[in-house]
């Protein structure tokens, strides 16, 4: 099973919460808009830290995706 | 504000500026929310209150029923078109879609984290400078002694005006965020220095560019020309008047809260790691800032009637206490984990300084628990709190117990 991580762009107002809470998941362009680091997979350590950003986010913009 | 009409209901006739509303408004908006949810006024040309997380985060996200053209609730409202339209008076946080974006991207840069970040040292040193100041001292108004000083001066440093001009910029926020029962023309008397000493920094910048803010704002093109004058004035009021009440008012709430709750004073001093979620709930906790929108058309919205050119009180400080989102809602967690507070508002007029100021809360904090792990609050009568939208304490005389004490 991978977990995967992502940003809706239209949603993200850059709060900045996801990168200060995952900084391994996510980093923040010239904006200050928060960006997905490499292809958004989350290992198995930073599975909390994900959720963290998830639920921390104020516009809902980030989420989590599991595939098998 | 002492001749008005007290308020009888706060559901049907609510007043931000009522005393009772000043001194501790959570109560109020806790049997609104559970009563209405949406309060009602005929005061200011009549108004609207929603206290829910959900509706406060629908009318911040719906700019096609509601306007920024102001939002800060007086008894006029301007004219739609009023010049400078589209730009507005302090343009982003005036402005709609579409101009918003480009007035917004144009500032965004500046207070993205890289940038704010290289400021910590700055802000660091600043604190201990102001905390050095007040060395020996039993007691201090870490209201006016300590916190009212930290985001003027970083706010003049970005701007690249002279150190010395602290004091007549916290006066020039007075003014603007104060003054709302002041009839306009009184205002607008008001507003004359500020202009006049916002011209002559200006004109310096011109002669002399550097690299800071106001310098910036006055080269950089959009679509291949510079910033209307009016433009770079009103973004250089925004920035004084969003970035430092706000803060100071946060700073101030922060420090109120620790002299009033020793037991997470005590684990904040013991344990520092503690600080990032600390940080976000005293955000949650005591959201400093409420905006306002106006209704562009008559609409039915939120179930209530809502007029053209009606007020909307955009209470973030009351969303962050729906219990329907917060578990413990009316608790101050230090660990809250899950803590999605809209202290900074939300959708497109996210604030621009949020890095900056939670970079100032931090860092002010920090130093200040680091030289004083204990203290407490000297005189709970000598607190005030600040009417209108921006809610902190002015006054905070504390007792303060120093490391070796
Ligand atoms: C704890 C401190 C602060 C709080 C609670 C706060 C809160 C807010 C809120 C709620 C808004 C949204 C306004 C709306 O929806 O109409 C806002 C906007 C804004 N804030 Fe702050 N603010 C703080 C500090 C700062 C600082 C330090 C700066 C900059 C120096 C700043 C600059 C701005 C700007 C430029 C906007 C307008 C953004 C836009 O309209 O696109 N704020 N702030
Ligand atoms: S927390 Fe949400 S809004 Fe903020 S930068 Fe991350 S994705 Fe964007």
């Amino acid at each position: 099973m991978t977990v995967r991580v992502s940003i809706d762009v239209d949603q993200c107002q850059g709060h900045g919460r996801c990168f200060s809470l995952a900084p391994e998941l996510f980093a923040f362009d010239d904006l200050g808009n928060g960006v997905v680091r490499g292809d958004g997979t989350v290992d198995e350590t930073h599975l909390d830290a994900a959720r963290l950003a998830v639920a921390n986010c104020p516009e809902h913009a980030v989420s989590l995706e599991e595939s098998t | 504000m002492s001749d008005k009409v007290p308020v009888r209901d706060f559901a049907t006739d609510w007043d931000h500026t009522d005393p009772r509303w000043v001194a501790d408004p959570y109560p109020i908006w806790d049997d609104l929310r559970r009563r209405c949810p949406v309060a009602h006024t005929e005061r200011y040309g009549g108004g609207w209150f929603p206290t829910t997380h959900d509706a406060v985060s629908r009318v911040a996200k719906d700019t096609e029923h509601f306007t920024s053209r102001t939002v800060v609730i007086g008894n006029g409202r301007p004219l739609e078109d009023a010049p400078p339209a589209p730009i507005g008076v302090a343009p982003p946080i005036s402005s709609d879609p579409p101009f918003h974006q480009i007035a917004r991207r144009l500032i965004l840069p500046a207070f993205a984290p890289g940038p704010v970040n290289a400021l910590e040292p700055m802000i660091r040193a600043l604190c201990r400078r102001l905390l050095d100041a007040l060395a020996g001292r039993g007691e201090i108004d870490a209201g006016s002694e300590f916190a009212q000083f930290i985001p003027p001066a970083v706010i003049i440093r970005m701007l690249g005006f002279p150190e010395r001009d602290e004091d007549l910029f916290r006066e020039f926020v007075h003014v603007v965020l104060e003054g709302i029962d002041q009839p306009v023309e009184q205002r607008i008397e008001q507003f004359a220095p500020i202009e006049e000493y916002f011209a002559v920094q200006i004109e310096d910048h011109r002669a002399h560019p550097r690299d800071d803010l106001t310098t910036y704002l006055l080269t950089v093109e959009v679509g291949g020309q510079r910033l209307a004058p009016e433009h770079v004035f009103g973004t250089m009021i925004l920035i004084l008047v969003a970035g430092i009440d706000t803060t100071w008012s946060a700073i101030g709430a922060s420090l109120w809260h620790l002299a009033t709750n020793p037991g997470d004073l005590a684990r904040l001093a013991s344990e520092p790691e503690l600080m990032a979620t600390a940080v976000e709930e005293f955000l949650r906790f005591y959201a400093p800032v409420s905006m306002a929108r106006l209704v562009k058309e008559d609409v039915d919205y939120l179930g209530c009637p809502m007029k053209r050119d009606d007020w909307i009180l955009l209470g973030f400080p009351a969303a962050n206490r729906d219990p329907a989102v917060f578990p413990d809602a009316d608790r101050f967690v230090i660990d809250r984990r899950e803590n999605r507070h809209l202290a900074f508002g939300l959708g497109i007029h996210r604030c621009a300084g949020s890095n900056l100021a939670r970079l100032e809360l931090r860092v002010a904090l920090e130093e200040f628990i680091a030289r004083y792990p204990r203290f407490e609050l000297a005189d709970p009568a000598g607190v005030t709190w600040a009417p209108g939208q921006v809610r902190g304490p002015r006054h905070l005389p504390l007792r303060l117990a120093s490391r070796e004490g």
